[in-house]
């Protein structure tokens, strides 16, 4: 018992550390004339950016901490007291509000201003906006990679080349600029090498859910496993080191029939498998969690935790093809995704890892994560039979998330299914009118 | 006798139901929530053991003769229950006047206060000998705006101000509602049956009901403030649950069920069995449900029953663009600026509120036959006809239920959980 507590230590004490090193680091940059370069989870290039010796900057990384830090709030008051709109996305204001304050990050250190804003994924339109904020703020250059869309869920060979070409036509030269370094491929083959490493490990810790009991949370946990491959360390010794760890901690766990460690201890009696769909409410994190885990619910797979790239339906970066492999992966991440992909993917989650529900917790804030939401709850009832509940909340802004409001949803939500389950000894019934929902217990 | 209990700790009201072991309703019992959910609770509780109680009596009372005694009965209790709050209250009042009016004044404002409570009284023994009318169920509002009227004739008279009695009366009903009083069927039955002239066809009744054990076997708790009950766990169930299976038991047809409440609007399916199959809420904002009407009525100075009969006269409803509680008086205010008629403009804030409702049951998956419509915005005769019209306009005829007790759905849903908990 004791070995394992040690070995879950280990990955968070890791993690912990690198996390401090990294935004060490950052501080000094100016100092230790290192490049660094602001960019986006979603089709982060991380691999690439390294590959010039650049150290990246991820502002939702950094929003999402202020708001688990209690900081959001403040944040986006000085952001709104300087014109941002209420409607407007919170991270963008937590961001703004985080500059215009001093600029220090959520582990206390100052962080160093961009030499180049690298927009590497376009679906969210906002992050262009977010991006021409800094731009004025910082007066530093900007480029611009354009992903298209996968409207028909794949993507088209012309766009594949077509991002190929951006990538060298553009955002190679404004990072050879950027840095006063050449490109060197092969740099950035070894990063590609060391990403795929990490991404077999990962995956193995996702698919983990799988079992019964899970020993991860594959939602609340989750956000925490994939907080390095989605930030700065895909394509580094240390976040191989991460995951082989983590992979490591996780089989014991599992080998021991434990579940995982959730905030009252390790949740090894689970009555409820749930997959969710959108990110949570960061302001409220454990607070949130704790409305399942004081159900016994356990999360097993999750939408959110694969907006840094979807590895567990096979892709991996490929060394081979280093600027085809960019393309592939960023065009992948969840959030470049259409509606019928999203559900093609939350109906093969219930299916695959035996859940017994889904939840969507829908932001406020967010149009390009929240617009369709209701019709994918319920397009995946119909296709797996299985209940879904829908929640409302903010990713930072504090003063969208009622305690009460979501406690009440989630609460009739487990009782529904506890009630499902019993049944009444009728067996199946389905609704007469093709307008009600056709999900039965 | 074995009973279970379901309480309703709804955000305006609080509920009570009293089932019997066969799943019959003994007793209903309904309180103002005060912001102090526990006294509430106690409160609707005593009132649906009160009302059970009477409904033994109903029982026992074999002869047409003696069923009239019971509502007679009925009615003497519930104005010796009022009678014993006004005592109350008259008793801090004027303990106040003790503690915040200065000495000089002190005499004149004792001798006002004593006269207004001696005229709430006086009415209300007037009242007992007329025809029974409608007015709020709740002490506050009977007692509250007795006190405003015959303050305002009383304080010229005696040289005190109004502002002074209404800031006595408004310190001290507080602290009358948050109190626990000696209000059971114990304390009053002796009284009230005193006052009819202690009829003989009723002695027998009376006194069996008063010797049934009612002790509850189970109680299940439900609703906004469900949390605060000092139940475990297992003895708490979802508003949801509670308003479908409620429903389910009134109209056993119910496919769909909707429940404008005072804080949430919740839009349900359920089973043959009544079993919760999906259902959508309004998120934290609370526009569109019942607390919005309950702001429009202060706004106009209405009493919240009054809104609804009022909206029925209109002749030609106006477009409201906002359900925002927290702007309904804007809203209102601007549209009388307007030279909109007030039955017009409520005309309007019923279908708004119901188009709101009907986004929900969408949400929710439609509305399917048998419909049922609960909570107690259900009461409101102009928010049923707009729910009548939307639901045949978007889904077709459908047979839409409405319980006179639809007020009750959410508690019944939970004495009935409590009843399979028993068995």
């Amino acid at each position: 018992m004791a070995q394992k507590e040690i070995l879950k230590d280990r990955s968070m004490i890791l993690q912990k550390e690198m996390i401090a090193r990294h935004f060490e680091r950052l501080e000094q940059a100016p100092a230790n004339h290192e490049p660094v370069v602001y960019t986006f989870v979603p089709g982060n290039l991380t691999e690439l950016i390294r590959s010039f010796g650049a150290l990246p900057v991820l502002p939702e990384i950094n929003a999402l901490q202020s708001g688990m830090r209690k900081l959001s709030g403040d944040y986006i008051a000085e952001a709104e007291r300087a014109g941002h709109s209420e409607d407007v996305c919170a991270y963008v204001k937590c961001d703004i509000g985080m500059v215009k304050s001093g600029n220090i990050g959520p582990s206390g250190t100052k962080l160093p201003k961009p030499d180049l804003l690298l927009l590497s994924y376009t679906g969210c339109y906002t992050f262009m906006k977010w991006f021409e904020l800094l731009r004025e703020e910082y007066d530093c250059p900007a480029v611009f990679f354009h992903v298209p869309y996968q409207g028909d869920g794949k993507l088209e060979p012309e766009h594949r080349e077509y991002m190929i070409r951006q990538l060298r036509e553009q955002v190679i030269p404004a990072l050879e600029k950027a840095t006063g370094r050449a490109y060197d491929e092969e740099k950035l083959r070894e990063n590609l090498r060391l990403s795929a490493l990490a991404e077999d490990d990962l995956v193995a810790v996702l698919q983990s859910g799988k079992l019964k009991p899970s020993p991860i949370d594959g939602y609340f946990g989750t956000v925490y496993y994939v907080g390095p491959i989605f930030s700065a360390f895909r394509g580094t010794e240390e976040g191989v080191e991460y995951y082989r760890a983590l992979r490591e901690e996780v089989y014991a766990r599992a080998a021991a029939g434990l579940g995982p460690i959730v905030p009252d201890g390790s949740l090894d009696d689970q009555r409820y498998r749930l997959v969710v769909e959108g990110p949570p409410s960061w302001t409220h994190f454990r607070d949130f969690w704790k409305m399942f885990t004081d159900e016994k619910a356990v999360v097993v797979a999750s939408t959110y935790t694969k907006v840094g790239g979807t590895y567990d339906f096979g892709f991996r970066h490929n060394p081979d093809d280093p600027l085809g492999t960019l393309a592939d992966y960023c065009s992948g991440c969840y959030t470049n995704l259409n509606l019928p992909s999203r559900i093609e993917m939350i109906s093969r989650y219930i299916r695959e890892y035996e859940a017994d529900g889904f939840v969507i917790n829908s932001i406020k804030s967010c149009n390009s994560f929240s617009a369709g939401q209701l019709m994918i709850l319920r397009e995946v009832e119909k296709r797996t039979g299985v209940p879904g509940a829908f929640i409302e909340s903010d990713l930072v802004d504090p003063r969208y998330f009622s305690q009460a409001n979501i406690k009440n949803r989630l609460e009739s939500y487990f009782q529904m299914i506890e009630s499902r389950r019993q049944g009444s000894g009728t067996g199946a019934t389905v609704a007469s009118d093709p307008l009600t929902s056709a999900a039965v217990a | 006798m074995s009973c279970v209990v379901g309480i309703d700790l709804g955000s305006t009201t609080t509920k009570a139901v009293v089932l019997e072991e066969t799943g019959a309703i003994l007793g209903r019992g309904i309180t103002n929530s005060r912001s102090n959910y526990d006294l509430a609770a106690a409160v609707a509780r005593t009132e649906a053991f009160i009302n059970a109680r009477f409904g033994l009596i109903q029982q026992r009372a074999a002869s047409a003769i003696a069923a009239t005694a019971v509502q007679k009965l009925r009615r003497a209790f519930v104005l010796e229950q009022f009678l014993h709050q006004l005592r109350r209250l008259e008793q801090l009042m004027q303990e106040e006047v003790q503690r915040s009016i200065p000495a000089a004044l002190r005499p004149a404002y004792e001798r006002a206060l004593e006269k207004v409570c001696s005229l709430i009284l006086d009415e209300e023994e007037d009242r007992f000998t007329q025809p029974p009318a409608a007015r709020s169920d709740f002490f506050r509002d009977s007692a509250g705006s007795a006190f405003m009227r015959l303050a305002e004739e009383v304080a010229g008279s005696h040289g005190v101000t109004f502002d002074r009695l209404v800031g006595l009366y408004d310190k001290c009903i507080i602290r009358v509602e948050n109190e626990p009083l000696e209000l059971d069927f114990r304390d009053h039955i002796g009284e009230a049956l005193h006052r009819i002239g202690d009829p003989i066809e009723l002695a027998g009744a009376v006194d069996a009901a008063v010797a049934t054990d009612l002790t509850p076997a189970f109680t299940v708790g439900t609703g906004y403030g469900r949390a605060r009950l000092p139940f475990p766990k297992e003895q708490i169930r979802s508003e949801i649950l509670c308003h479908g299976l409620g429903a389910h038991a009134l109209f056993p047809l119910t496919r769909t069920v909707l429940d404008i409440g005072g804080q949430d609007t919740k839009a349900i399916q359920v089973d043959p069995d009544g079993i919760v199959t999906g259902f959508q809420m309004n998120d934290r904002c609370a526009a569109g449900c019942g607390r919005y009407l309950g702001y429009i009525a202060d706004e106009m100075n209405l009493g919240l029953h009054e809104l609804g009969p009022l909206a029925e006269k209109s002749t030609r409803t106006v477009k409201i663009n906002s359900t925002c509680t927290v702007f309904a008086g804007a809203e209102l205010r601007e549209l009388l600026s307007l030279g909109q008629k007030r039955e017009d403009i409520l005309a309007g804030l019923h279908r708004a509120i119901v188009l709101r409702a009907m986004s929900l049951l969408a949400r929710s998956g439609g509305v399917s036959d048998e419909f049922t419509f609960t909570g107690g915005v259900a009461k409101n005769p102009a928010a049923v006809r707009a729910i009548r019209e939307l639901v045949e306009e978007n889904y077709g005829a459908r047979q839409i239920n409405i319980s006179a007790d639809s007020i009750y759905t959410g508690a019944l849903g939970a004495a009935l959980f409590a009843k399979r908990m028993v068995s």
